[in-house]
C-alpha cells in the first residue's frame, strides 16, 4: 500500500490573499496546515542600503514606501531619530500636527486592514466601505502635502508647512450637477481643521457601520473567535507589538509607555484583548480607531486655538522661508547648503521607535558624522509577526490561514524594506 | 404552428416541435443568466456605494454581451499534464444538467415541456449529476487549488442534497404528488394555501441549502476567492470558464424557481382578485433571486467544515423533526392545513 504522505503546497506570491507578495510554502494535511514557511524578500528594495548614499533628507521620502498603508508614521520614527541625534526642539504645534496625522494614518491604516480582513475572511461590502472614509483621509493627506500617500510631510525639525486655511474643493466637472458639486464640497468650505472636524464627527458612525456588519454576525464570529491564539507569554517572547500584542491582552503601547511628541497630553484609552485570537485582535483594532479619533478631536480643538511656527527656526536643518531668502545672503547660503548638502549628524547612534499602526516602528540610525547615515536599521512591526505565522497556524485549516494573515495586518513594504 | 408541421413534415413533426420547445425555453433562459449577472453587479454595487456597471450601452446593460464576446475569443488553455479530455467534458456536464432540469418546470397549468410525473425527483437527479462536473474540473485541471475546490465542492454538496431532499419530502407530502404542475396546483386558494405557511422551517432550510447547493456566498468554500483563488476552475479561461459561470447562475435560476413553485404557489396569485400568471412566478423568482445577491453583499464566507456542521448537524435534523411532525399533525383533526 503507498505511504499516505503530506503534501506541500506554494501559496502565492500570486494569491489574492497574500498581501501583495507573500510566499508560503505550506505542508498540508487534507486541507489542515502541518507547518507554514513564509518565503519573504519578493519585494526587496534595499531601502536601508539606499539610505546610506543619500542625505538625511533625501531619505525621508523613502519611509513612505516602507509601509504605504501607514505613511506618515514611517516618517515620524525617522525624523524623530534623527531630531534626537541632532537635539533639535520641534515647535509644539508641530508636534500636535505630528500627532494629528499619526493617528489619521492609524485610521487609514486601520481601516484598510479591516477592509482587507474582511475580504479575505469572505465579507466584500465591508472593504468598499472601508475605502469611501479612506477617500476622505487621503484628502488631508492631499492638503497638506501635496500627495495622496507618499506625503513626506514630516521634515527633521517639524512638518513641511502648516496646515492649510482652505480645504481644496472638487472642480465643477461636466458629469456632475450642481447639486452633486454642492454634496461633494459641502464639507470643504472651511478650512482642513474644519473638514477633519466633520470626519471625526462622522467616523463613529461609520465604525457603527461596520460593526454591525461583522462584530455580531455568526459567521465572522466562527470564522475568527479561537483562531490564530496567542498567549500573552508567547506574544512577548515572539517579538509581536501594537494591536497583535495587545489582542492578547498585554497592556503595551509606545504612546503611553514612552511618550513622544505630546502624546502625554492626550487623553485616551489603551483597548486590550483577552483571548488572544483573531476576534479580540479584530476588537482591540476596532476600538482604536475610536480612541484614535479622539485624539483627533484633542488635536483639532487645540491647533485651532495655537497658532505658530510649525518647522524649526534652525536654519541648518530646516529650511529658511522663500522670503527671508529674497532678502537675507545667509537664509539663501543655508537653503543651497541644506538641499545639495544636507546636514550633517553628529558622530553616534541612536534607536528610535513610534508606535505605529502595526506595533513599534523604530529607526536605528549609525553616523559616523557625514551628511548621511554610515547605517540606517529599520525595526519593522510586520517582521516578528510574520515570523509567527507558522506557529499561529499550525493545525488550523486554510481558511484559517487567510484570516490570520489578515489578522496580522501584513505589509510587505515593510517586512522586505 | 403544430397543424403546419404535420402537413409539412409528417416524419418528423414532433421532434421539430420539441426541439422549438426547447430553443423558447433555452434562450429566454440564457438571456436572463446573462442579465442576472449584471443584475448581481449593479445590486451589490449600490449596496456597496458604487455603481456597477454603467459604460456599455445604456446603464451598462449591455456589459454581459461584452463580457460573454469577450470570454469567446479568449484562448482556452489546458493545462500540462491535464487530463484533456475530462477537462474539457467537465464545463459540459456542468451545465447541460443545469439546462436539462429545466424540461419539467411548469411555467403555468399548460407551459411545460415535459410533463411527467416523477417531476420533482427528476430535477433532484440532474442538479445531483452537476457536482461531478465540479469534481471532474478539480481532477482534471491538475491543480492543488482546483482539487481541494473539488473536493470541497463533492463533500458540500453532498451533504446539503440530504438536507434538501429532506425538504421537498415536506413537499411531497403536503401535496401528494411529484408532478411540479400538481405541487401549485395543490397549493391553488390564495397565499394562506401556499405551502411556505406549514412548510416554514422547510422552506428556510430549502432555500438556505439551495445557496450551498449552487456554492454561492455565504457558502462559496469550492471557489474560495481569498483562500483557494478561484477553486474547481481556477485553471478554466474563456469560454470554458463562460461555460461554468453559466452553469452557476442557470442553476441559481433553477432552485429559485423550484422554491416558488413548491413553497410561494408557482404561478399563482396571491389572492383570488388578481388572475394568475406566468408573471407571478417570474416575480417570486426575481425577489428570491435578489436574496442570492443580498447574501453575498453581506456575510462573510464559512469554512468548510463549518458548512459540514451545519449541514449534518443543524440542518437534518431540522428537516427530519419537521417532517415527523407533519405527518402526525395529517393523522390528526388538523390535516386540512396541510392540504
Amino acid at each position: 500500500m503507498a505511504e499516505i504522505k503530506n503534501y506541500t503546497m506554494n501559496f502565492g506570491p500570486q494569491h489574492p490573499a497574500a498581501h501583495g507578495v507573500l510566499r508560503l510554502v505550506l505542508e498540508m494535511d487534507g486541507e489542515v496546515i502541518q507547518r507554514a514557511d513564509p518565503h519573504i524578500g519578493l519585494l526587496h528594495r534595499a531601502t536601508e542600503k539606499l539610505a546610506e548614499n543619500r542625505t538625511y533628507l533625501q531619505s525621508v521620502p523613502y519611509m513612505d514606501r516602507l509601509d504605504y498603508v501607514s505613511m506618515m508614521v514611517n516618517e515620524h520614527a525617522f525624523v524623530m531619530t534623527i531630531e534626537k541625534m541632532m537635539n533639535i526642539k520641534v515647535p509644539i504645534r508641530a508636534q500636535y500636527i505630528r500627532v494629528l496625522f499619526d493617528e489619521i494614518t492609524r485610521i487609514l491604516n486601520h481601516l484598510l486592514w479591516l477592509g482587507a480582513h474582511a475580504l479575505d475572511v469572505g465579507a466584500m461590502t465591508v472593504f468598499l466601505y472601508a475605502f469611501r472614509e479612506r477617500e476622505d483621509l487621503f484628502d488631508c493627506y492631499e492638503a497638506v502635502s501635496g500627495a495622496r500617500m507618499h506625503a513626506a510631510y514630516y521634515r527633521p525639525g517639524g512638518v513641511y508647512r502648516d496646515l492649510p486655511d482652505l480645504m481644496p474643493q472638487y472642480q465643477a466637472a461636466n458629469n456632475k450637477s450642481k447639486k452633486e458639486m454642492d454634496r461633494l464640497n459641502n464639507n470643504r468650505q472651511g478650512s482642513l481643521l474644519d473638514f477633519i472636524e466633520d470626519f471625526s464627527n462622522r467616523f463613529p458612525t461609520y465604525v457603527d457601520e461596520y460593526e454591525t456588519l461583522l462584530t455580531d454576525n455568526r459567521i465572522w464570529k466562527q470564522r475568527t473567535v479561537g483562531i490564530g491564539v496567542v498567549t500573552p507569554e508567547r506574544a512577548i517572547a515572539l517579538g509581536m507589538t501594537g494591536p497583535m500584542l495587545r489582542g492578547s491582552g498585554v497592556e503595551w503601547d509606545l504612546r503611553r509607555k514612552q511618550p513622544y511628541e505630546v502624546y502625554d497630553k492626550m487623553k485616551f484609552n489603551i483597548p486590550v484583548g483577552k483571548e488572544g485570537d483573531c476576534y479580540d485582535r479584530y476588537l482591540v483594532r476596532m476600538e482604536e480607531m475610536r480612541e484614535s479619533n479622539k485624539i483627533i478631536k484633542q488635536c483639532i480643538s487645540w491647533l485651532r486655538d495655537n497658532p505658530g511656527p510649525v518647522i524649526s527656526k534652525d536654519h541648518k536643518v530646516a529650511p529658511p522661508r522663500r522670503q527671508e531668502m529674497k532678502e537675507d545672503m545667509e537664509a539663501m547660503i543655508h537653503h543651497f547648503k541644506l538641499f545639495t548638502e544636507g546636514f550633517h549628524i553628529p558622530e553616534g547612534e541612536a534607536y528610535c521607535a513610534v508606535e505605529h499602526p502595526k506595533g513599534e516602528f523604530g529607526t536605528y540610525i549609525i553616523s559616523d558624522g557625514a551628511n548621511k547615515p554610515y547605517r540606517l536599521k529599520i525595526r519593522a512591526p510586520g517582521f516578528p509577526h510574520l515570523a509567527a505565522l507558522n506557529e499561529m497556524t499550525q493545525g488550523h485549516m486554510l481558511s484559517d490561514l487567510v484570516a490570520i494573515i489578515g489578522t496580522q495586518d501584513i505589509v510587505f513594504g515593510e517586512i522586505d524594506r | 404552428m403544430q397543424p403546419i408541421l404535420q402537413e409539412y413534415f409528417p416524419a418528423f413533426a414532433d421532434t421539430i416541435w420539441v426541439l422549438m420547445k426547447i430553443v423558447a425555453i433555452v434562450i429566454p433562459l440564457m438571456i436572463s443568466v446573462a442579465y442576472l449577472t449584471y443584475f448581481e453587479r449593479k445590486v451589490i454595487g449600490y449596496m456597496q456605494g458604487r455603481l456597477g456597471p454603467n459604460r456599455v450601452g445604456y446603464f451598462g446593460l449591455l456589459q454581459p454581451i461584452a463580457d460573454a464576446l469577450k470570454l469567446l475569443f479568449k484562448e482556452i488553455i489546458v493545462p500540462t499534464k491535464s487530463s484533456k479530455a475530462l477537462f474539457y467534458l467537465a464545463p459540459v456536464l456542468t451545465i447541460a444538467p443545469a439546462f436539462a432540469a429545466w424540461a419539467v418546470i411548469p411555467f403555468n397549468a399548460e407551459l411545460v415541456l415535459a410533463d411527467i410525473n416523477a417531476g420533482l425527483l427528476y430535477v433532484l437527479a440532474m442538479t445531483s449529476i452537476a457536482v461531478y462536473g465540479v469534481i471532474i474540473a478539480g481532477w482534471a485541471s491538475n491543480s492543488k487549488y482546483a482539487f481541494l475546490g473539488s473536493m470541497r465542492s463533492a463533500a458540500q454538496i453532498v451533504s446539503y442534497e440530504i438536507a434538501m431532499g429532506f425538504t421537498l419530502v415536506g413537499v411531497l407530502m403536503c401535496a401528494n404528488s411529484l408532478n411540479l404542475g400538481d405541487i401549485v396546483a395543490g397549493q391553488s386558494g390564495g397565499i394562506l394555501q401556499w405551502y411556505v405557511w406549514p412548510l416554514f422551517p422547510l422552506f428556510i432550510i430549502y432555500f438556505i441549502s439551495a445557496v450551498a447547493e449552487t456554492n454561492r456566498a455565504p457558502f462559496d468554500v469550492a471557489e474560495g476567492e481569498s483562500e483557494i483563488v478561484a477553486g474547481f476552475h481556477v485553471e478554466y479561461s474563456g469560454m470554458a470558464f463562460a461555460v461554468f459561470f453559466l452553469a452557476e447562475y442557470a442553476n441559481m435560476i433553477l432552485v429559485s424557481v423550484l422554491a416558488a413553485l413548491m413553497f410561494l404557489g408557482g404561478w399563482l396569485s396571491p389572492t383570488a382578485l388578481i388572475p394568475d400568471g406566468i408573471h407571478w412566478l417570474l416575480i417570486k423568482t426575481a425577489a428570491l433571486l435578489f436574496f442570492f445577491l443580498w447574501f453575498r453583499a453581506t456575510f462573510p464566507r464559512y469554512r468548510y467544515d463549518q458548512i459540514m456542521r451545519l449541514g449534518w448537524k443543524i440542518f437534518i435534523p431540522i428537516t427530519l423533526v419537521w417532517i415527523i411532525f407533519i405527518g402526525a399533525m395529517m393523522q390528526t383533526s388538523y390535516n386540512g392545513m396541510f392540504h
